[in-house]
């Protein structure tokens, strides 16, 4: 209760000091996770209902590789992102690396993976279930993968959450193409590591404490948002 | 605007349906045909949904030839037939959500959509539903709406499995009124069913099924008075065992 006590205190004080430079810290961190997720939706979701219901030699191997990404070390695929964009990469001409755009294409690589597979394995379920019914109507699998997708929205929300943890955890890729410049590219978890290695120990834990909150508060509004709908809808 | 070709009848010959070389479902010949009343009778496990499933196509047969008349016999023809599931899917939408989803699969355009659904749920009787989710409407609504749904695309052959089979009495007769509408509209529909005074109701042709094979098809009022077959006869004595 104590160290809670203390934590909720510093948590405090941290914030009534309203350090603009803190404040940085939390909306750059917020705008790289969320972005990177958003986008790692945007391409994931499509993709894995394609993976669910193609037909196409190497499907299981590509199935079994997007598992495989799913453990991805975040300092590898940092490293791998660096590669690519550092000025003699192949995408050194978009002058993207330490900057927060070379961020959120390291948390998209490491993110799609999860949200590739997990949609794979919603929708293939979801499938067994519609197949018979959507092939009558007349949808054909290019066509059922709208109606799957929407159909398990609900399920898919927790697929997004499972996203957005990795990618607001994270703090190796971010720290390689990031390069943790205050007030440019410094998230949550770069400061941590940073303040903690420094001994500010203080300042790491009170950003520990926004990051969680942070999370709980996303994954709690998501998680009733998501229940309300699947009463409503059935 | 709708073709005038008619896709019936419908002709299957000397049809097998095998999985992993066992026979599930053996059609020596049989016929649907247009304007008459075909309820498909046998136990559980006779075929029936087999039967169904290889007339609309969702399997194909391993031998034999399940063929409809004219433009129905080519399979990139718009199907003019249409099913409806014993436990139909309802999709997580509302009522008239999976109405309107179902016109656009068939191919008829957005504005169109719109315009065509408050149509077919006053027609079916689920206008006061129209925004309800469809999974949380009763058994009996669920069918109600499944009917609606493949009816909507104004199919020429609609097949049913067991349509009434997880209803109480009223939902049953609400069921068969509405069958017995559509038909007088002018649709063709083949039902199964294992109550056989469901199948005295509605009967004008009668396939029966046992074991996988069809045994007899007959007008209802021979198979009824003078059945061919031994398991037919008990079928309709209800002693028959499988």
């Amino acid at each position: 209760m104590d160290g809670g006590a203390t934590l909720t205190t510093m948590t405090a004080s941290l914030i009534r000091a309203v350090d603009p430079a803190f404040l940085g810290i939390v909306l750059i961190s917020l705008k790289v996770t969320l972005t990177a997720v958003g986008c790692a939706g945007l391409v994931g979701f499509p993709l894995g209902a394609a993976l669910a219901l193609g037909r196409f030699p190497g499907r299981s191997l590509l199935i079994v590789v997007t598992n495989a990404f799913m453990g991805l070390p975040p300092v590898v695929a940092g490293l791998a992102v660096f590669l690519l964009l550092s000025r003699s990469g192949p995408f050194g001409g978009l002058g993207l690396l330490f900057t927060p755009g070379a961020m959120m294409v390291a948390q998209f690589v490491l993110v799609l993976p999860i949200i590739v597979a997990l949609t794979r394995q919603t929708i293939e379920d979801l499938w067994l279930e519609y197949r018979d019914q959507l092939t009558s109507m007349g949808a054909d699998r290019l066509r059922a993968i709208p109606t799957l997708l929407w159909d398990a929205r609900f399920s898919l929300v927790t697929t997004l959450l499972a996203g957005l943890g990795r990618a607001s955890a994270e703090v190796g890729a971010i720290l390689i193409v990031g390069g943790n410049i205050a007030g440019f590219t410094r998230t949550m978890t770069t400061a941590i590591a940073l303040e903690t290695s420094k001994g500010d120990l203080p300042l790491a834990l009170g950003l520990g404490a926004v990051l969680m909150s942070l999370t709980f508060a996303i994954n709690g509004l998501a998680y009733a948002v998501s229940r309300l709908g699947a009463r409503y809808a059935g | 605007m709708r073709e005038t070709t008619s896709i019936l009848p419908l002709t299957l010959a000397d049809v097998t349906w095998a999985v992993d070389g066992r026979t599930l479902l053996t059609v020596a010949a049989a016929e649907i045909h247009k304007g008459r009343r075909t309820v498909v009778l046998g136990p559980n496990g006779a075929g029936k949904t087999l039967f169904l499933k290889l007339c609309h196509g969702l399997i194909r047969p391993t031998a034999g030839r399940v063929a409809f008349s004219g433009s129905g016999g080519d399979a990139r023809a718009p199907k003019r037939h249409a099913m409806v599931f014993q436990k139909p899917v309802m999709l997580r939408r509302s009522v008239q959500g999976n109405l309107r989803h179902a016109l656009g699969l068939a191919g008829v355009g957005f504005f169109d959509r719109r315009r065509q659904v408050p149509a077919i749920l006053a027609e079916f009787g689920l206008a006061e539903l129209a925004g309800r989710p469809a999974r949380v409407l009763s058994g009996g609504e669920q069918q109600r709406l499944a009917i609606a749904r493949a009816a909507a695309v104004r199919p020429e052959l609609l097949f049913l499995d067991e349509p009434a089979s997880a209803l109480d009495p009223t939902a049953t007769r609400q069921i068969e009124e509405l069958l017995l509408r559509l038909h007088g509209e002018g649709l063709t529909w083949v039902m199964t069913t294992h109550d056989l005074a469901q199948a005295r109701r509605l009967a004008d042709d009668v396939l029966f099924f046992h074991g996988g094979r069809l045994l007899e098809a007959a007008p209802a009022a021979t198979f009824f008075t003078a059945p061919r077959t031994e398991e037919a006869r008990a079928f309709l004595e209800s002693r028959l065992f499988w």
